[in-house]
């Protein structure tokens, strides 16, 4: 079965086209552009594009696959956004999926899954062998290395993990891989369960500050 | 006969998720979800909550768009979408979602002017806009003088606010008067109760020096601290503010000036059709000042219905639908969201 895999969770920009079979998955065309400020222009060519080079036809599609995050909101909903739309012109469920599992994913021990936040934070969560333990959260970097240590965790992966001092050594992925998104959701696929609602992991309240000053009523 | 195009129109600009659809000059759905309630208490409307509510809406408002018109994706011949002006992250869904259903369904994509989608709106109601015709353009955000010569490839503006816009006033002075926001449809119903004559506030940038320089443009900031003064004058005397006239003072110093500059404006450009549009246009004083005083000058005044006035996704389908009729180049998949798009610029 093929299915349209996206995250746009971080700064990496990722559309896939994978091959969802009975004991296995395979990522067949790939595309990834690192900008963390363009997910709204890059996303939607690049699905354009990774369909042209599998030489499938939207039409061809079973499910689409989409990375829920937690990440920066802006980007992160123009990924869910277009799953949403995807799934609902091609009548085919949408399944999501941890951005943070799509690191932990395969990874054996204990390792922190950590990706920025902004504003000086970080999203994070800990796995042990690829299984979620802890998170996912937001917190600042201090406590999440306090977290992380007290979870165990030896290493870390994302690109979270190189950007801030967390006393772990960062290796391995820095962005969801796709192979791990559509791993994570290949049994929903095959199982064709029904779709999900493609809710985002915010993880933080809206800030509620309008544009401009704000003034009272003076009959009050 | 080839029947006309069957166009369908995403808006997420500021707090109503949109999805319009027609087919030529006909309206054959105009879906609206709005996030209003949500903003009210802030008095103003909250970026971050809007964004997250157009997220929730879109695939729900598309659907009963295309239920209302009876219509699937596969008999769309476009897809329009509003590319800007407006809140960065808000247009991005819309954007997001417009080029998703355009891969999906294989359609070609028209990012648009919300501003130019306002005034194409009331094609919808009276059928193609007579060339040239001059466009007064009142909303929360903009308050312009626009001469349309030809709507697909751009309008000239005459003249604009130098603060604040029209609707901007009406929220400003609702929220002075205690009434609930958006202001403007609480002004006009507290006005039908009230004296426009009782009291006298000023008409900015009408004085004869402001003609020579600013002929077209408007200022409402001017008028907004004139109501809190004579607002504020009445508190401290311990006297009781009369709201309904507060509030018909104030609409009439603002339809009065629309009016009077929209119809010079006509005058000046030899055109006779005034089409008013943006969520102010909804204003029922308006209507009746502007054709008040364009039929003195044998000139025709077309206000969309309230409900095309303020944002929807109709607009966007009307204008999107006059691109398509005129052979406009679609835009590319990569096309940006731009919060600033200028009201020169039709298509993205
Ligand atoms: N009946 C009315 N009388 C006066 N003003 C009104 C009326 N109804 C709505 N408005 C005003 O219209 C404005 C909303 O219009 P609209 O939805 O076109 O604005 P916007 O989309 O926020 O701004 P823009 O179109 O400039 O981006 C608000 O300021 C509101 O108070
Ligand atoms: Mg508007």
């Amino acid at each position: 079965m093929l299915v349209v895999v996206l995250d746009s969770a971080t700064p990496a920009v990722t559309a896939a086209v994978a091959a969802v079979r009975r004991d296995d998955v395979e990522i067949l065309t790939l595309r990834v552009s690192v900008d963390a400020r363009a997910h709204g222009e890059l996303l939607a060519p690049a699905i354009q594009g990774v369909l042209a080079d599998a030489g499938v036809k939207p039409g061809e599609l079973a499910a689409v696959v989409a990375g829920l995050g937690p990440g920066p909101f802006t980007g992160l909903r123009v990924g869910l956004v277009t799953a949403a739309a995807l799934g609902h012109s091609l009548g085919i469920p949408t399944y999501g999926v941890c951005s943070l599992d799509a690191l932990g994913w395969g990874q054996p021990g204990t390792v922190l899954a950590a990706t920025d936040a902004r504003r000086k934070e970080l999203y994070w969560a800990v796995y042990t062998d690829g299984e979620r333990i802890t998170g996912p959260a937001v917190d600042r970097p201090d406590e999440v290395a306090a977290r992380a240590a007290a979870a165990g965790a030896r290493r870390a992966v994302g690109e979270g993990a190189e950007k801030y001092e967390l006393g772990l050594a960062a290796d391995g992925p820095r962005y969801p891989v796709p192979e791990a998104l559509a791993a994570l959701a290949a049994d929903r696929v095959r199982d064709r369960a029904p779709g999900e609602p493609l809710t985002p992991l915010y993880l933080r309240r809206p800030d509620a500050t309008l544009p401009g000053q704000q003034r009272k009523s003076v009959l009050q | 006969m080839k029947s006309e195009p069957l166009v369908l129109g995403i808006e997420t600009s500021c707090d109503e998720t949109g999805v319009g659809i027609v087919r030529g000059h006909t309206l054959l759905a105009d879906a609206i979800a709005s996030s209003v309630d949500e903003h009210a208490r802030f008095g103003g409307v909250v970026p971050e909550v809007a964004s997250r509510a157009h997220l929730e809406a879109m695939v729900p408002t598309m659907q009963r768009a295309l239920d209302t018109a009876g219509v699937t994706l596969a008999d769309v011949d476009a897809i329009a979408v509003t590319a800007g002006p407006g809140l960065a992250g808000a247009l991005l869904v819309g954007v997001a979602a417009a080029k998703a259903y355009a891969v999906a369904a294989d359609k070609p994509l028209y990012g648009v002017n919300h501003l130019a989608a306002h005034v194409a709106v009331d094609t919808l109601e009276h059928g193609p806009l007579p060339e040239p015709a001059v466009a007064l353009l009142v909303s929360g955000g903009h308050s312009s003088l626009l001469l349309v010569d030809d709507l697909a490839s751009g309008v000239t503006p005459l003249g604009n606010t130098i603060d604040d816009a029209a609707g901007e006033a009406f929220d400003k002075v609702a929220r002075l008067l205690g009434l609930p926001f958006p202001g403007g449809p609480p002004i006009d119903r507290a006005a039908r109760e009230g004296d426009p004559a009782s009291i006298s506030f000023p008409r900015g940038l009408t004085g004869p020096r402001d003609l020579e320089r600013h002929r077209f443009d408007f200022s409402f900031s001017g008028l907004k601290t004139a109501v809190a003064r004579w607002v504020e004058a009445r508190q401290r005397a311990g006297e009781p503010v009369p709201v309904n006239d507060v509030a018909a003072s104030f609409q009439e110093a603002v339809c009065d000036v629309l009016a009077a500059k929209a119809v010079d404006a006509c005058r000046t450009s030899g055109v006779e059709t005034l089409v008013i549009g943006g969520g102010v246009a909804a204003n029922s004083r308006l209507r009746v000042v502007a054709e008040q005083r364009a039929a003195k000058y044998g000139i025709t005044v077309r206000v969309p219905r309230p409900k095309l006035c303020t944002d929807n996704g109709a607009m966007v389908a009307a204008l999107g639908s006059h691109l398509v009729a005129a052979g406009a180049q679609p835009s590319s998949l990569d096309l940006p969201a731009d919060s600033a798009m200028p009201l020169t610029v039709v298509t993205g």
